[in-house]
């Protein structure tokens, strides 16, 4: 395999579980695939209505450094977190938005994808709850990072039952819209 | 997957810490950085069969561990600046009365309220000297959730060992990152357990009576034996006394227990010392930035190197001392405005040869902020 270093956040308003997200990708590459991770978040004002965002590192050796400066991969839930984010990005990094709450105005040295996250996972599934869960199907949709299965491993064993099938689907929507941007 | 790999915060590996050496007792008020120790505890503590009460401020939580760990339990409570401020009271209480205990300090920015969700190792000196009077002490710190859980073991032990508070100064980016953390199996740490005296009810026993290797065997307060507790010198049955030569002899027991032992109580961390002219002294969260510029930096050929402190107080002078001898430069890289700095420039010496790399607005230091003052410091310039 690869050796790689994925850099990524999370960025959006508190509430949409993308401290979530973030957790449950790391807790996937740790627990489930012998990789190291590390996983921080803004606290706080941020995390109570401002942009949040939720930090993972996750490499196959030691991480030294907790904090991202410069995001490979960057994902942006509200405009006000693209507005604030975006400058940071690693030049040729990726930039994953959703369509409904993102617009993107401006150039930024990256491979920016726009998908239709929210109004999928309301038409499809009904409930907007399972939205951080189809932005993680996304993620890993598009640039592998951790298995799906891994991913559905944490679920099972964080969640109780009763929301694996809204999760499950979501994470399969998210994945099969990411899939298809897969490199 | 093995059930032994975890992925918790730094708080909750502390807590998981405290759990594996034995905590009977947690009495605490939460407070950012550290509520997650709180919380964690207060979901495990009572499912196995433990105490665990949320007091109403911080001198209330120190004084209710203090009164547990007088009965015969392993204590802790945990904190962080303004609450760590409101224990010094009570700390010093337990410094005089000698009675084991834990206190974790998850450092945020200080003084007063400060930047409650940031990072800041300003309570290294507090945590020294922030109780009044000539006095001992016992602070450990950690960078990795594994050295947390750790060092957490270590506090109890050392607690109960030389009957001491003992302070674990972790901070904000240690106790909120989560990163991979291995619970050890059952006997893999060593745990101290307490020492309780021998002698059967009937039988005088002296509170403060040191045995011949200077330990002082504990009876459980409210069991067989009647004895007086305070935070005034006090003789060896522990009732009042202002008498010159006890006075001296327990205050000079008091910090000799820990100044002798600095050696048994010191934990550290060596990276690439051995040819070292440049030599980085950290600890905490600081400790993951100035390692990766010794990797960066030692990838391009220079001979830097790293020592970690994991115990702060007391300073290993010493140690300090033989790592930095044959360096050109020492650079202490820590988040406060140089208090350990002091500590060091004492130890090696010759204090032109120490600096401080440091960062003081509520983030954490990274490599580029190390990398830019050492290069001026080696005269290279920005």
């Amino acid at each position: 395999m690869e050796i790689t270093r994925y850099r990524i956040i999370f960025s959006g308003s508190g509430g949409q579980g993308l401290v979530s997200a973030a957790i449950i990708l790391a807790e996937a590459a740790v627990l489930h695939e012998n990789l190291e991770a590390v996983q921080s978040q803004s606290y706080g004002a941020a995390a109570r209505g401002g942009a949040t965002r939720a930090d993972v590192i996750i490499a196959d050796g030691p991480i030294n450094m907790p904090k991202i400066t410069q995001p490979s991969i960057l994902i942006c839930m509200t405009q006000e977190a693209y507005t604030k984010f975006s400058p940071l990005i690693r030049p040729g990094g990726l930039l994953i938005s959703d369509k409904k709450f993102v617009k993107t105005t401006r150039r930024v040295d990256a491979r920016q994808i726009e998908l239709p996250l929210y109004q999928t996972v309301v038409s499809e599934i009904g409930n907007a709850v399972v939205l951080n869960i189809c932005v993680l199907g996304a993620l890993i949709g598009m640039r592998g990072i951790v298995k799906k299965s891994s991913v559905e491993q944490v679920l099972a064993d964080k969640f109780p039952p009763a929301f694996m099938a809204g999760n499950q689907m979501a994470l399969d929507i998210g994945f099969e819209m990411g899939f298809e941007y897969a490199q | 997957m093995s059930k032994n790999i975890t992925f918790v915060q730094g708080n909750e590996a502390c807590a998981l810490g405290a759990m594996y050496a034995g905590l009977d007792f947690y009495a605490g008020y939460p407070i950012t950085p550290s509520t997650e120790i709180a919380e964690t505890l207060a979901l495990t503590m009572p499912a196995a069969g433990k105490k665990f009460i949320q007091m109403e401020d911080e001198i209330s939580s120190m004084c209710a561990i203090i009164g547990a760990s007088l009965t015969g339990n392993k204590v802790m409570t945990a904190t962080s600046g303004p609450g760590f401020s409101l224990m010094q009271e009570a700390l010093g209480y337990a410094v005089m009365a000698e009675i084991p205990c834990v206190v974790a300090n998850v450092q945020r920015g200080g003084p007063s309220t400060g930047n409650p969700t940031h990072v800041s190792q300003g309570d290294v000196n507090q945590a020294r000297w922030g109780t009044h009077g000539d006095h001992s002490i016992v602070a450990l710190s950690a960078s990795n959730h594994q050295d947390v859980f750790r060092m957490t073991v270590e506090a109890f032990n050392i607690a109960e060992t030389y009957r001491t508070p003992v302070i674990l100064l972790f901070d904000e980016v240690i106790g909120h990152m989560r990163e991979k953390l291995i619970i050890p199996q059952e006997e893999e740490i060593p745990r101290v357990a307490r020492l309780r005296t021998s002698l059967k009810e009937g039988v005088n026993y002296h509170p403060y009576l040191p045995r011949e290797d200077g330990r002082l065997p504990m009876s459980d307060f409210g069991d067989v034996h009647r004895f007086n507790v305070t935070g005034l010198y006090h003789d060896m049955w522990g009732f009042p006394t202002d008498k010159p030569d006890v006075v001296q002899e327990l205050l000079r027991h008091q910090v000799d227990k820990i100044e002798n032992n600095v050696h048994k109580m010191t934990f550290y961390k060596s990276y690439f010392l051995e040819d070292a002219s440049v030599v980085l002294i950290s600890y905490g969260s600081s400790a993951r930035s100035a390692l990766s510029v010794v990797k960066q930096r030692r990838n391009r050929g220079e001979s830097i190197g790293l020592l970690e402190l994991n115990t702060i107080w007391p300073f290993p002078a010493e140690l300090v001392r033989e790592c930095t001898q044959n360096a050109e430069l020492v650079a202490v890289v820590e988040m406060n405005v140089g208090q350990l700095t002091q500590s060091v420039k004492l130890a090696v010496g010759s204090s032109k040869r120490v600096h401080l790399i440091n960062r003081v607005d509520g983030q954490m230091i990274n490599d580029k902020d190390i990398k830019k003052i050492l290069r001026i410091l080696q005269g290279r310039g920005i």
